[in-house]
């Protein structure tokens, strides 16, 4: 086995591992540590695709960002002592055959569907290439999206205010 | 083995050649990787050590006291034999924490500022990885730190750690902002992210003098920012220790305890040397256009003791703010970052990307 492919399996493991805790912990903040596990093995997986900068963009937007604010309304919220219930057998039981049914079916699809993999390693692409397209309108140019993205992430933080701002007593 | 001390590029792929010659690619990377994780951690160790040991130098100079003295000259040893005291001290159980996250806490600390240690650059060819988007890369790694206060404070199961941990997260998550912005702003003047092509480009100037004016603010602000993001005074309120007893980690002990000490100070050398490196040039000499005698005296002096004298500098100047100013209320600190530091933040980019784009920069 090369270094490459046992990095492979180490990460592939760990984000099948940690995503199965995430959802059968019966303790809110662990579920959530264990999700921060599984967003970054899969940084380290763009990582070993020599693909830095999504890298960095899962570690910053997802591990620093999205998880810090889920742990963060759980301190708010929650208590340690806190637990989910216990899930009963059959519902346990009916929740692993549908697991199973659909984990079958999409590998089986994936196993079937002919990728036409190219054996080329593909080059990092560097910071100026990534930044002149999204602000290109050309071909393979991203301006539409970026700026939608922008105006849509601006009405979302204006709304947020508005909900938030504690009205002016009379 | 070659050893030039000005450019060890040369070492570091004699070592690699070596090695490489010696044993199959698999274990060379292996055996290279366990050097450098061992190179970084006895780094970190000493660089910890000795930094807890300025900082109470400095306090002590900053209150005209002697600070520690017995311990070997002028109390050199200090901190050593602090350590062996820490490392013997029991490690006291909390019966109703949640044990697994009360445990990881500490480690999510100190990997984040671990890895952060492994894109910086030291020296010409001493640089363990040369990321194409450096220093974006630092900054993704030094956010999940703050995962492992906000855990810690949680998982104590006491009030004072989950108000301190609650604190530095909303503090950590603004002022995260203002430090990101400030470096973009020497990005737009140097046109990568790319750490060694950003000590490359300051070879005639550092970027705080060729930027002049939009520099010299963004200097100001990453000082201010980074120092509320490392937790520390006079931005500490996570560990308020007037009010809060010691904040998020009020109920760790012996070296879990030390840990968070430890990766505090760590995360202070990491802000100090970004700023080196972003700032002040990294481990390139001082120069000065133009001037061919005073360039060459000055490339007499090795690149690693450049960068940590001017890292030093930065530190020093990080403990005169924790020592002379008082500590700021909460909302005192929201409002400095969202009301002062950001307008000026995003202005000032606006200043830099116009000077760039006019070329009025030297």
């Amino acid at each position: 086995m090369s270094i490459h492919e046992i990095m492979f399996f180490l990460f592939a493991g760990m984000i099948i591992l940690f995503s199965i805790l995430t959802v059968t912990s019966r303790r809110i903040l662990r579920a959530a540590t264990y999700l921060l596990f599984v967003l970054i093995s899969t940084s380290g997986i763009y990582f070993m695709l020599n693909y830095q900068f999504l890298a960095a963009v899962q570690l910053t937007l997802y591990a620093g960002g999205i998880v810090v604010i889920i742990i963060f309304s759980i301190l708010l919220t929650s208590h340690i002592n806190h637990r989910f219930e216990k899930i009963e057998l059959k519902k346990s039981i009916f929740t692993i055959i549908a697991v199973a049914a659909g984990a079958i079916l999409s590998i089986s699809t994936i196993l079937s569907y002919n990728f036409n993999t190219k054996v080329l390693v593909t080059e990092n692409p560097d910071m100026q290439l990534i930044g002149t397209s999204l602000l290109s309108y050309g071909k393979n140019g991203y301006v539409l999206p970026f700026e939608v993205i922008s105006i849509l992430l601006l009405a979302a933080m204006f709304g947020s205010i508005v909900i938030a701002k504690k009205e002016k007593s009379k | 083995m070659k050893f030039n001390i000005y450019d060890l590029s040369s070492f570091t792929s004699s070592i690699n050649q070596t090695l490489m010659e010696n044993c199959s690619p698999f274990w060379a990377v292996t055996i290279e990787m366990v050097l450098v994780g061992i190179a970084i951690l006895s780094f970190y160790a000493i660089v910890g050590l000795y930094l807890v040991y300025a900082e109470r130098k400095v306090c002590a100079f900053m209150q005209c006291r002697v600070g520690p003295n017995r311990v070997g000259p002028y109390g050199f040893f200090q901190t050593i034999a602090d350590l062996i005291k820490l490392l013997m001290k029991e490690l006291i159980p909390i019966k109703n924490a949640d044990k697994f996250l009360f445990n990881l806490a500490p480690f999510i600390v100190i990997i984040a500022s671990f890895m952060a240690l492994a894109a910086i650059p030291f020296a010409k060819g001493l640089h363990a990885i040369d990321f194409n988007i450096g220093i974006f890369y630092v900054m993704a790694v030094t956010s999940i730190g703050v995962i492992g206060i906000l855990l810690a404070g949680w998982s104590s199961n006491n009030k004072y750690s989950l108000i301190g941990a609650m604190r530095s997260g909303a503090q950590i998550v603004s002022y995260e902002l203002s430090v990101g912005l400030s470096l973009v702003t020497i990005v737009i003047l140097s046109g990568s992210l790319q750490l060694s092509t950003i000590v490359e480009a300051q070879r005639d100037g550092w970027f705080l003098f060729t930027g002049h004016i939009p520099a010299l603010i963004a200097f100001l602000v990453f000082l201010v920012a980074a120092t509320a993001e490392t937790n520390r005074g006079p931005f500490d309120l996570a560990e308020a220790e007037s009010e809060l007893t010691a904040g998020f980690h009020t109920e760790y002990s012996g070296i879990k305890f030390a840990f968070f000490f430890l990766a505090e100070y760590m995360n202070m050398f990491i802000v100090a040397s970004i700023a080196a490196t972003m700032f002040l040039g990294g481990w390139m000499p001082l120069h000065v256009g133009g001037w061919e005698a005073f360039n060459n005296i000055m490339d007499f002096v090795p690149p690693f003791f450049w960068y940590i004298g001017k890292t030093a500098v930065v530190i020093f100047i990080m403990m005169w703010f924790k020592w002379t100013f008082p500590r700021l209320r909460i909302d005192q600190l929201l409002t400095l970052e969202w009301k002062y530091l950001l307008p000026i933040n995003l202005v000032n980019i606006i200043i830099m990307s116009f000077v760039v784009l006019m070329g009025w920069h030297f």
